[in-house]
């Protein structure tokens, strides 16, 4: 089985997040960056697949040399080869597209990707992709099993979950559940040493087009005081959440 | 051109995110001067939806689309956008609707906004607002396509009432088996309890609770005002709670009329998650715990001296007003 985990480099989930240049763009100032936690977990379990069933697995990132310290990570915990798209990541669609074409080529089973990058929280990149190699989707994606060609997926939905089964190539949108926070490997000096060794392939954009453009941010209007309440007094409480909230 | 939203059922019922998505997709009509038209699948009484602005109905009934295929809705919509000429299909942010939204973008060629929290601007063109960095910041998209899709946060816009005159027609779209690979198996809802996307009030507790034995207390508070139950990510990870409960950056948004938080201390990551929660009441020993800083009410306290007084003193509320 061939497998291709594509990694969004983004943010630590500590960061601080400022803008700059008049709030069109994030403020990269002391930000460290990680593999989107969303993807982390599918390539953890693309591992697992690569241990027990003899998978190949390849990554895929799209981004500027910036984002090679973040991919370099992926091949470290175990993936085999790298690929990474020379272009700056616009929009979603645009992604997906240039996902597309190194899909396509690689002819893969699998392609997992996270169900949403932490930053922009566009949450399209997975669905588009599939549509464009014509190859089956299944979201919110928290276990995967793999007999032949036929996957078996346990999703998320509201209030529940759903098992599908889906024949081969199918892309996942990835999260917490398809391995546990537990099973995330860091990288340990040999896998740092063989990453180095790895290839880690540039490959030309197919230079798709933008269909959204981000304008400009602005951040939430700063948080009032909270209003305390002594825990003798829970008739305020209730008092306030009815009559100043409307809550209850 | 009219502009077209997807209005969510369960069970043949219209959801409640249906009339929010479709009272936001009136807004839209009314500032670009057209119509609205809905589409449903499977809805049986979908009269309710004129409260909210809706002037036409394609009402799908297809045995088929019976369970959800995320693939196969994006047809339905697809073709119903087509149909009615539609620049602008609205959905919500359900899981099924951001399951099938970016399908549906690219069967229609469209740029697509998820997250949106208000109406667009048309002055320099069509922009959103939507939220990004998990409701750390806001972001406003230009979306440059003809046809757009936009997908509305739960909450963010809520009910606005605008009677229209509705007419119904019967839709048939072709659907053909590539719109079926996928086959669903199961499907294990629980129906005895809100979920969190669905409830109005979201009860939610971490580490505070000491263990998984402590839980009775906040099913019990949950229960008493038909809440949906969550947890931290700490929680979770011990497996002292399911992956589903938790919230956060890694794990879900909420965005309720109520969150109540018990036990929590607010790390960056949770507070990002519940953060468009309209009213946050945090109950803590610690009142240096960082919660406070983001809650709208705070009782320093002990949570299990205070939440069964509270259940208490709730019961007797719910007495009296009801």
């Amino acid at each position: 089985m061939k497998i291709l985990v594509c990694i969004s480099h983004v943010p630590d989930t500590t960061s601080k997040i400022n803008f700059v240049e008049n709030d069109t763009k994030f403020d990269t100032s002391g930000v460290q960056y990680v593999i989107n936690p969303n993807d982390e977990f599918g390539l953890t379990r693309a591992m697992w697949f690569k241990e027990k069933q003899g998978a190949t697995v390849d990554v895929v990132t799209v981004g500027g040399k910036d984002t090679e310290p973040t991919i370099r990570k992926s091949l470290a915990i175990g993936a085999d080869t790298a690929y990474r798209v020379d272009t700056e990541p616009l929009d979603g669609f645009q992604v997906a597209k240039e996902l597309a074409k190194v899909a396509k080529d690689g002819e893969y089973d699998l392609i997992i990707a996270g169900r949403e990058s932490i930053d922009y929280n566009g949450g399209m990149v997975p669905g588009m992709l599939a549509k464009l190699i014509g190859a089956n989707f299944i979201n919110t994606c928290v276990s995967l099993e793999v007999e032949g060609d036929t996957a078996t997926a346990i999703r998320e939905i509201d209030g529940g979950k759903e098992t599908l089964k889906s024949s081969l190539p199918l892309v996942i949108g990835g999260q917490k559940g398809l391995v546990e926070e537990s099973d995330l490997k860091i990288p340990n000096m040999r896998g740092i040493m063989m990453a180095r060794k790895k290839p880690l392939n540039v490959i030309e954009p197919v230079s798709a087009e933008v269909l959204t453009e981000s304008k400009h941010f602005r951040k939430p209007e700063p948080k009032g005081e909270v209003t305390l309440i002594d825990p003798d007094n829970l008739d305020k409480l209730i008092d306030l959440l009815h009559n100043e909230a409307k809550a209850i | 051109m009219s502009i077209l939203v997807y209005t969510e059922s369960e069970n043949g019922k219209l959801k409640k995110a249906a009339f929010e998505v479709a009272s936001f997709a009136k807004g839209i009509a009314d500032l670009m001067n057209t119509s609205l038209t809905a589409v449903t699948i499977n809805a049986e009484n979908v009269d309710e939806l004129k409260t909210y602005g809706v002037e036409k109905v394609l009402k799908v009934s297809n045995d088929k689309l019976s369970k959800f295929n995320a693939d196969a809705y994006a047809e339905v919509i697809s073709q119903a956008s087509k149909k009615e000429d539609s620049k602008i299909v609205v959905v919500s942010q359900s899981a099924n609707a951001k399951y099938l939204a970016p399908l549906l973008a690219v069967n229609l060629e469209a740029g697509y906004a998820s997250n949106v929290v208000a109406l667009p601007k048309l002055g320099e063109g069509f922009v959103v607002e939507r939220t990004a960095f998990t409701n750390k910041a806001f972001n406003m998209t230009f979306i440059s396509t003809d046809v757009k899709v936009l997908g509305l946060s739960s909450n963010s816009f809520g009910l606005k009432e605008n009677e229209a005159s509705l007419s119904e027609e019967d839709f048939s779209p072709e659907l053909s088996d590539d719109e079926f690979g996928i086959d669903v198996v199961s499907v294990d809802k629980n129906k005895d309890k809100v979920s969190i996307a669905d409830a109005e009030v979201v009860v939610s507790a971490g580490r505070g609770m000491k263990g998984p034995e402590n839980w009775e207390m906040i099913e019990e508070l949950a229960d008493v005002l038909n809440a949906a139950t969550a947890c931290s990510k700490p929680v979770s990870d011990m497996g002292w709670r399911p992956h589903s409960e938790h919230v956060g950056q890694t794990g879900k948004p909420v965005a309720t009329n109520l969150y109540i938080a018990i036990g929590i201390s607010g790390a960056i990551q949770h507070l990002a998650g519940i953060s468009a929660s309209k009213n946050k009441v945090v109950i803590n020993t610690d009142p240096e715990a960082p919660f406070f800083k983001a809650a709208d009410y705070g009782i320093v306290g002990d949570a299990f001296e205070v939440v069964p007084q509270l259940i208490e003193k709730l019961k007797e509320f719910k007495a009296n007003n009801s």
